[in-house]
């Protein structure tokens, strides 16, 4: 295993060296997938609280769906967002293939599933009689959503970070969409995947322990604010 | 949650899903149970075959592996990567035989004692392809480094794999004799294959060198016509070599296999399949067979 010590070695060399090339990458990274993931909050969150307080018909059918597409191969979503972008494609006229909004594009359309089946689960921890209550006591309907927000705080933080762990983690359809073009669409995974074809086995495991420490940061912030006001025995 | 289900699917979900547990825990169960079998001895070993994604993605080696394997009663495990990473996986031990492209680089492992027994196969040549109306005027070019210099003057849009790859190192050989050092906005490297890279020069209308075979496979799909060729450095020459036993004496290097593989190409019906492969469904070779022949006479 002497790549992989070298390998841990050069990974800590070049961060703390601050090197150029791997910090834009890392930062690309970030970028790209805070993005993502916000965006994928912004859709999810608002539709989870919706199937989870709303009965309407054919309910039970949009649930299945989301359900489905909560593990809804990264590649395939690659293949789609492809066909719309390219310029052949009905999007093509915006030339946004092998651009980092590509990327965005395609990680949210990953994470947005994830993120509204788990917040429709949060939602649905909460009692199904809550809004009416909340209502009652006078709240606008601004208040009730955000009353609702805090209530299910723990069950949607972990519908955060496991959007964010989707994209993070996610390669195929960043390659496909991105074309990991160095100093444009190049993020840790897709580099990683480049080391490893180049042969620089050394850096590809360099690049893996920026990308775990990377994702257990992100993540262990999100904990912290998910666990943070909570005392045991409260 | 409540899923919607008709009835009949929820009186036997439950014992659906127990029995598609079961199933998959009993598979589970015997394919352990098989890795735990010894090898049987008389059984010849799988032949590691590390190749560039060239000869992978024209279809060549789905065509000769099946052949070799019926011949000889080997298996071949083909791993189709940059010719780098090939290199790379032939310097630790990882396999048996490399089939590459990448002279410069090859010899190196040659002088190292790392490969032995480096066999020309055969060649196919690289192309600049580029966006039909030709904006850098590459088409006039006398010379692929003059057509470089063309496109770097003019600040076209240049897509370069980036790979490490053989194709890439051959670029990179082709920048250093126009005497530029290619950078800026213009110049975007892939990190990527070359079905990839074409797809990107295509679609953001850019030039790139690419190798015959690939461009051939994926026209149909492009914006991009072949602008330069037919120069003889331009030539793609691709060599087998074996991974040398002695210097891993811990691992089992299958240097019987792996010859047996070389001795396979180098035969002359083997070499006549090459030059025909690709005739019938793009209407020119894709390779042409160099058997026994010296490398540096080798012409267009």
């Amino acid at each position: 295993m002497g790549t992989a010590w070298q390998g841990l070695v050069r990974g800590v060399e070049l961060l703390v060296g601050l090197d150029p090339g791997v910090l834009e990458v890392v930062w690309l990274t970030l970028r790209v997938c805070g993005q993502a993931t916000v965006l994928s909050v912004l859709v999810g969150v608002p539709l989870g609280a919706f199937l989870a307080f709303r009965r309407f018909l054919g309910r039970g059918l949009v649930v299945s769906v989301v359900n489905t597409l909560m593990g809804i191969p990264p590649t395939v979503v690659g293949l789609w967002v492809s066909f719309l972008l390219w310029r052949s494609g009905p999007l093509g006229r915006l030339e946004l293939i092998y651009t980092p909004t590509a990327i965005v594009i395609a990680q949210a359309v990953i994470a947005a599933p994830l993120v509204t089946g788990l917040s429709m689960a949060a939602f649905q921890q909460l009692p199904q009689k809550l809004p009416a209550q909340i209502l009652a006591l006078g709240a606008s309907p601004v208040q009730l959503f955000w009353t609702l927000l805090k209530e299910a705080r723990l069950g949607l933080l972990a519908a955060v970070i496991a959007g964010f762990g989707g994209v993070v983690s996610e390669v195929g359809a960043s390659m496909m969409v991105g074309g990991n073009i160095l100093h444009h669409t190049r993020v840790l995974t897709t580099a990683i995947v480049m080391e490893v074809s180049r042969g620089n086995f050394a850096m590809a495991w360099a690049l893996s322990f920026i990308l775990l420490g990377l994702s257990f940061t992100v993540t262990a912030v999100l904990t912290l604010l998910q666990q943070g006001r909570r005392r045991y025995g409260d | 949650m409540t899923v919607y289900l008709p009835s009949w699917l929820r009186r036997y979900l439950t014992p659906l899903v127990v029995g598609i547990l079961l199933i998959g825990l009993l598979a589970g169960c015997g394919q352990k149970a098989e890795g735990e079998a010894p090898p049987v001895a008389s059984a010849k070993k799988p032949v590691i075959l590390a190749t560039t994604t060239s000869t992978m993605d024209t279809g060549l080696l789905d065509v000769l592996i099946p052949l070799f394997e019926k011949e000889t009663g080997y298996t071949v495990k083909p791993h189709g990567v940059g010719t780098g990473q090939a290199l790379a996986m032939g310097e630790q031990g990882n396999a048996d035989v490399l089939l590459v492209h990448a002279p410069e680089d090859e010899k190196k492992l040659v002088d190292k004692g790392v490969v032995i027994n480096r066999q020309l196969v055969m060649h196919n040549d690289f192309v600049i392809v580029g966006p039909p109306e030709d904006p850098a005027g590459v088409k006039e070019a006398g010379s692929s480094a003059e057509a470089f210099r063309r496109i770097a003057t003019q600040e076209a849009l240049f897509v370069s794999r980036g790979d490490d790859s053989g194709t890439h190192k051959k670029e990179k050989a082709i920048w250093s004799q126009a005497g530029i050092q290619p950078s800026g906005r213009w110049y975007q490297e892939a990190g990527a294959g070359m079905g990839q890279t074409l797809n990107i020069a295509s679609e953001k209308g850019g030039y790139t060198l690419t190798d015959r075979g690939t461009y051939l496979a994926l026209r149909k799909n492009l914006k991009l016509d072949i602008l330069l060729e037919g120069e003889k450095s331009l030539l793609n020459i691709y060599h087998v070599m074996q991974v040398n036993p002695d210097k891993f004496p811990d691992l089992e290097i299958n240097s019987e296999g792996a010859k047996a593989f070389i001795d396979f190409l180098l035969a002359p019906e083997t070499q006549k399949i090459i030059g025909d492969f690709g005739k019938d469904k793009y209407g020119q070779p894709l390779f042409f067979p160099d058997a026994g022949k010296d490398e540096n006479s080798l012409g267009m």
